[in-house]
């Protein structure tokens, strides 16, 4: 079944008929060519595909397009300003926290969804926070130094 | 330069795109006309293929094609990368591992067959109706019951289940010197197999160029060129000029992306019969049961000590799984990677390990981050610690008793390793201090107060990276040389592309190599390119594993830098019509030293590619230089990590209170970098330590086959690090560097375990295996108590 | 996945006709098992339909003795409610513990509890807060609700509309985490509430159930020492890779004092 789809993806509305069981991070790589959302697991774990939907982040790999027919969609390409990085993906680079980049377009939208609800989180809360996130590469070290650096720099611009 | 040269934490250049998911992985990847991949995989971990039906998936909506391992007859076989020889001088088993099974399957996950569509749920849709006819078989699972001779085997043309049985050392010698030795400490473990889990799942597309004849892989891995050498020469038998293997941004390796697979020869091959692309990529519960495992050793480890605490000799006996195949790497793994560091950072004199390397029913196991070494430092740093106990030695005590002393290097191992550098003292006492040693007790008693029990582990490792030279390694049956390769192009108006052997998926190359050309050349950092992973790019290469990358990969650099200055200097000495022997190169600039001749590294750039004032007689035009390094010997990074953990008697959970690392990589290029991989080995460590375990059950079905149950380090599982270095140079290469990659996988596992052990102490446990998971504490709490 | 036919209603009475009219329609709420489910094709339906339009299902309301949270509320809406954790924070507290927060911001009360997976948090907050569950044509108490591993008393097309809770004087919940999965080996909800002392625990076995020991114990002295010393059989008790049945019998008795402490700390 082919059903017909409408969103806002980083400001920019977009229609498109797709496949009934189309999931909604294979619309944004594959449809959309927006390949920063990645796929790392297909258990709902791994929060490599952590995206916002409606200003709430949710895991793309576990909704499917037609779910978000009529939301508000941000992906990590739409995080930053132009060619200015947003705060927190400065902090990230700042801090190192990231090696293969591969779980980092996730755990930035994470971030920022935890900011978004909490803007001064102790690192016990980051820790916490970051339950649905896995990264192999960085022991979570400077993860977690990176999002309180980016929530203090969001803080104070 | 010290703003972006060596010893500066100079941010990543790569971040720029990752930060902003411009990273581009394999996946991101689509090519015109591309069709799916879908590999139907054995549901049985050892059975017998009586027929199979692919007739109605080749007639599914949207199949292109379905191939079976009838269609791939003239295909090779995966090939293994190095042949082992026996005690007894025979050669291992190398049984065949064909690209989709042949009349057998010998682990759940082996590829059966392939639908290729033009959707990947099309793909899978028709899988589903091919009938495979399968007659079960027992599966081949423990190692102790494989060994003999009433145990069905994985492979019937070998007769055995046993690969090799391989040894080092002198058994009587060390026989001898256990009977007549003061005291023996014994302890039989178990080294659990793990599974790597890069976040990002492989992924390989073929592609074929029919009137050029030309194969492209782009594939998911640390060593492209490798891939193209086993790939083409062995399985598809194509030569090299006409074989492209390219691996873009590959988003986590840790040993796992080393091997050639299957798929990578599934998709080039049936890209060339169909004449379009054909792409795979894996989904994360096919990575569990398809990607190569990690350890599965069953050890039995024996030290023998004199009155005063002094190592007299060490055995080991251990049986490692191998899985149902060789993996590119496996039969080095428990042998050279492993025998040779079990001197630790002692001065044992004696040493004899025996393996039997084993073939059973479950996915082929391979180098996994550390690979053997961790292996080897797990079972000496805890039959370390069970000796220190029994001779109410403290655990820092009995180490300073029998390190090596900084005076003895090179010190000559007793399984064949000379090291060169290193003051282990040195790095004891700073993590001693860093840790607040002397503080513990007073820990201990407010954690008891608080109904906790409070343990507090040492771990002294050592690992041997840059694994070389190249003629030694072949003699122990390396079908490959270690060598590392490096181009330096400097284009006409001074910037500079470096394109190296060496694979990033993570380390930071583009930033770390930058830093060294930034320092040797003296120009600017952004003015330097580092390409990579891409055979049709890159001369040569053999890739990034083994910690090998800035002590293997970053002297071919310096080496191909050191070319382009000795030109330099030619062209200079032409210009400033000086002899080439009063040219000095300074700063950026090739100067008269005592004079005010200069000209700047960027105008001999120009004039190399402008030669019209240049001795075109004696020297070629252009600046471009090329070097292949093959190392001298290993480089020995060591240190000393102190773990201290508190467990909660009632549910067993363990919890990491604190965790002091304190490395010696030689010199350290980017520190923000270097503890960067410290902090991420030590929670694959950790993992390994308390919560990662690759389980089967007696079927041989994997029963941690996702995320739901193989458990994976989240960030609330592990504490922030306290991580510094100390320095002892390394000897026998430029930059001095030793290498930091595997560190912190290798040396935690034995600090966290003999942390928790310390803590159980008062409760009468003496033995875990790992991973030390709350169900396991608990239970050795209760049989203590119970006993 | 399979492939299937996509709806999406914006009532109940449209949802309760689609399921009606569908020949193996399946309802998709927050979809965090169902989609995973489909995607390794262990699951497939006729027809999805997606109840993330129908506003009436969603919301949170306290009367009286009651807080009512629609079916297709999510997990973190429940643990961001001032109403829910003014009324019961134990409440609050289970919800901010189920899975990550990604699923919690999609996961809802509804989808969790028709799925009735043994080792998920809110079948032990139905039964610990003597709940009722809602539906289209019936209300249903929590007790009978669960009929099993993943069974439910729900009949075809039966549509969860809502779950009201008891407020209790007070309550606790304890869970003790699977370490991959992060369901619960064991989770406790302990209330003190009108209709006595209730200690429900899921994860343990193959559904939700109470012990009824512990709760007469209490009933006597409502302290975590009353029931230190009582220890449940493993006999019928999940037992996995993870943990035996011992191991789950051993942790509900710590759970349960931990929830009795917390519950007090707060009382």
């Amino acid at each position: 079944m082919t059903v017909s789809i409408s969103m806002t993806i980083n400001g920019s509305s977009v229609s498109a008929d797709v496949d009934a069981r189309t999931l909604l991070v294979d619309f944004l790589r594959v449809n959309q060519r927006l390949t920063g959302t990645h796929v790392g697991c297909d258990t709902s774990q791994c929060g490599a595909c952590v995206i916002h939907v409606n200003g709430k982040s949710v895991k793309s790999c576990t909704i499917l397009a037609a779910q978000a027919n009529g939301a508000d969609v941000t992906t990590i390409e739409g995080v930053a300003n132009g060619s200015e990085l947003h705060p927190m993906q400065e902090a990230f680079r700042e801090n190192h926290g990231l090696q293969c980049g591969f779980c980092t377009p996730g755990m930035i939208m994470s971030a920022l969804d935890l900011i978004n609800v909490n803007a001064d989180p102790s690192e016990q809360e980051v820790r916490e926070w970051l339950e649905g996130n896995l990264c192999r590469c960085t022991g979570y070290h400077n993860i977690v130094k990176s999002i309180q650096a980016g929530a203090k720099a969001m803080r104070e611009a | 330069m010290s703003g972006t040269g060596i010893g500066a934490s100079v941010r990543r250049k790569e971040d720029l795109r990752f930060v902003r998911g411009a990273g581009k992985y394999t996946d991101d990847m689509n090519l015109q006309g591309q069709a799916y991949a879908y590999i139907l995989r054995s549901p049985h971990a050892h059975a017998a293929i009586k027929s199979i039906d692919a007739s109605s998936a080749a007639s599914s909506d949207g199949v292109v094609a379905v191939y079976t391992s009838e269609d791939m007859a003239a295909v090779g076989g995966i090939p293994c990368g190095w042949q082992v020889h026996g005690k007894d001088g025979s050669p291992m088993h190398e049984p065949k591992h064909p690209a989709l099974a042949e009349g057998k399957v010998r682990h759940v996950g082996d590829p059966v067959a392939v639908v290729i569509a033009e959707s990947r749920e099309q793909a899978r849709d028709a899988a589903e109706m091919i009938d495979v006819d399968y007659d079960v078989l027992e599966a081949v699972l423990d190692m102790n019951q494989a060994i003999t001779d009433d145990s069905p085997n994985v492979h019937d043309d070998v007769g055995t289940n046993v690969c090799y049985d391989w040894a080092l050392g002198d058994p009587d010698v060390v026989n001898e010197a256990f009977s007549n030795a003061a005291h023996v400490a014994k302890l039989d473990l178990i080294n659990n197999r793990l599974i790597p889990n890069a976040i990002e799942p492989r992924c390989a597309i073929g592609d074929f160029d029919q009137a050029s004849g030309q194969y492209t892989l782009h594939t998911t891995s640390q060593n492209p060129h490798v891939i193209r050498l086993l790939m083409g020469a062995f399985v598809l038998g194509i030569p090299e000029h006409k074989l492209r293997v390219n691996a873009p941004d590959v988003g986590g390796g840790f040993g796992s992306k080393i091997y050639h697979y299957a798929e990578e020869a599934i998709v080039t091959w049936s890209a060339a019969q169909l004449n379009r692309p054909v792409k795979w990529t894996a989904d994360r519960s096919e990575s569990f049961i398809s990607d190569a495992h990690g350890r599965d050793h069953v050890t039995s480890v024996e030290l023998a000590l004199d009155e005063n605490g002094k190592f007299l000799a060490l055995r080991e006996s251990t049986l490692a799984n191998m899985g149902a195949y060789l993996s590119t790497f496996a039969p080095c793994i428990p042998t050279y990677l492993h025998a040779t560091l079990l001197a630790g950072q002692y001065s044992t004199p004696l040493v004899y390990c025996e393996i039997k390397a084993v073939f059973t029913n479950t996915v082929p196991v391979d180098a996994y981050r550390g690979a053997g070494r961790p292996e080897a430092t797990y079972l000496l740093e805890r039959i370390v610690q069970v000796a220190a106990d029994q001779m109410g030695l403290d655990p820092t005590e009995i180490r300073r008793r029998n390190f090596i002393q900084p005076d003895q290097f090179p010190y000559q191992t007793p399984v064949a390793l000379v090291y060169d550098t290193g003051d282990y003292e040195s790095s004891l006492n700073k993590a001693l201090e860093s840790s607040d040693y002397a503080g513990f007790a007073a820990r201990k008693e407010a954690s008891k107060a608080a109904g906790k029990l409070r343990g507090i582990g040492v771990s002294s490792y050592i690992e041997a990276c840059g694994i070389a030279p190249s003629n030694v390694v072949g003699s122990l049956g390396a079908r490959a040389g270690l060598y590392e390769a490096a181009t330096i192009r400097v284009n006409p108006t001074g910037s500079i592309s470096v394109l190296t052997g060496s694979h990033s998926h993570g380390q930071g190359h583009e930033t770390t190599f930058a830093q060294v050309v930034s320092e040797k050349l003296g120009v600017d950092i952004d003015s330097v390119e580092i390409v990579h992973g891409d055979t049709d790019k890159i001369p040569f290469g053999m890739g990034t594993y083994g910690s090998r990358s800035i002590a293997v990969g970053g002297t071919a650099i310096v080496n191909a830098l050191d070319k382009i200055i000795a030109k330099g200097k030619k062209i200079a000495a032409h210009l400033l019509e000086a002899s080439e022997s009063d040219i000095e190169f300074e700063n950026g600039s090739f100067v008269v030293p005592g004079t005010d001749k200069a000209k700047a590294f960027g105008e001999i750039a120009l004039t190399a590619y402008v030669p019209h004032q240049y001795p075109l007689e004696e020297l070629e035009p252009g600046l471009e230089e090329t070097a292949f390094y093959d190392p001298k010997n290993f480089t020995f990074p060591a240190g000393t990590y102190i773990c201290e953990v508190e467990v909660d008697p009632e549910t067993g959970v363990v919890d990491i209170a604190s965790f002091h690392a304190t490395d010696d990589f030689g010199t350290v290029i980017n520190p923000m970098i270097v503890e960067g991989q410290v902090h991420g080995g030590l929670v694959q460590g950790i993992g390994q330590a308390l919560l990662e375990s690759a389980a089967y059950d007696e079927n041989g079905q994997l029963l941690s086959g996702s995320y739901m149950d193989y458990t994976m380090p989240r960030a609330s599982d592990v504490p922030s690090f306290s991580v510094d270095t100390t320095v002892t140079v390394c000897g026998h290469n430029p930059l001095g560097v030793k290498g930091c990659g595997e560190a912190g996988a290798i040396g935690s596992p034995p600090a966290v375990i003999n942390a928790i052990l310390n803590a159980l102490a008062e409760v009468g446990v003496t033995n875990i295996d790992m991973p030390a998971t709350p169900h396991r504490v608990w239970q050795a709490i209760r049989n203590a108590q119970a006993s | 996945m399979y492939s299937f036919d996509y709806k999406s209603p914006s009532s109940l009475s449209e949802a309760v006709a689609m399921l009606q009219s569908s020949d193996d329609g399946l309802l998709l709420a927050g979809g965090h098992t169902l989609l995973p489910t489909m995607k390794q094709r262990l699951a497939s339906a006729s027809d999805l339909i997606d109840l993330g339009g129908v506003s009436e299902l969603r919301g949170i309301s306290v009367s009286g003795d009651a807080v009512t949270v629609g079916a297709m509320t999510t997990h973190a809406e429940v643990a961001a409610s001032s109403d829910v954790r003014g009324a019961i924070s134990a409440l609050a507290d289970l919800a901010g513990g189920i899975g990550d927060p990604q699923v919690r911001n999609a996961g809802t009360i509804g989808g969790s509890i028709a799925n009735s997976d043994p080792s998920a948090d809110y079948p032990a907050a139905l039964v610990g807060l003597c709940a009722t569950v809602n539906t289209n044509s019936r209300s249903i108490a929590a007790e009978d609700f669960f009929t099993g591993m993943f069974e439910t008393a729900l009949a075809e097309n039966e549509i969860i509309t809502s779950v009201s809770f008891h407020i209790p004087k007070c309550a606790a919940y304890c869970k003790f985490p699977n370490p991959a999965s992060r369901y619960a080996i064991v989770g406790v909800m302990f209330a003190d509430c009108s209709h006595g002392m209730r200690v429900a625990v899921t994860g343990a076995g193959p559904s939700v159930f109470r012990v009824s020991e512990m709760e007469s114990a209490l009933a006597q002295s409502c302290a975590a020492s009353s029931i230190a010393d009582i220890s449940i059989s493993a006999d019928g008790l999940n037992s996995d890779i993870h943990a035996s049945a011992e191991y789950r019998a051993h942790l509900v008795t710590v759970m349960a004092k931990r929830a009795v402490e917390k519950a007090c700390a707060s009382c």
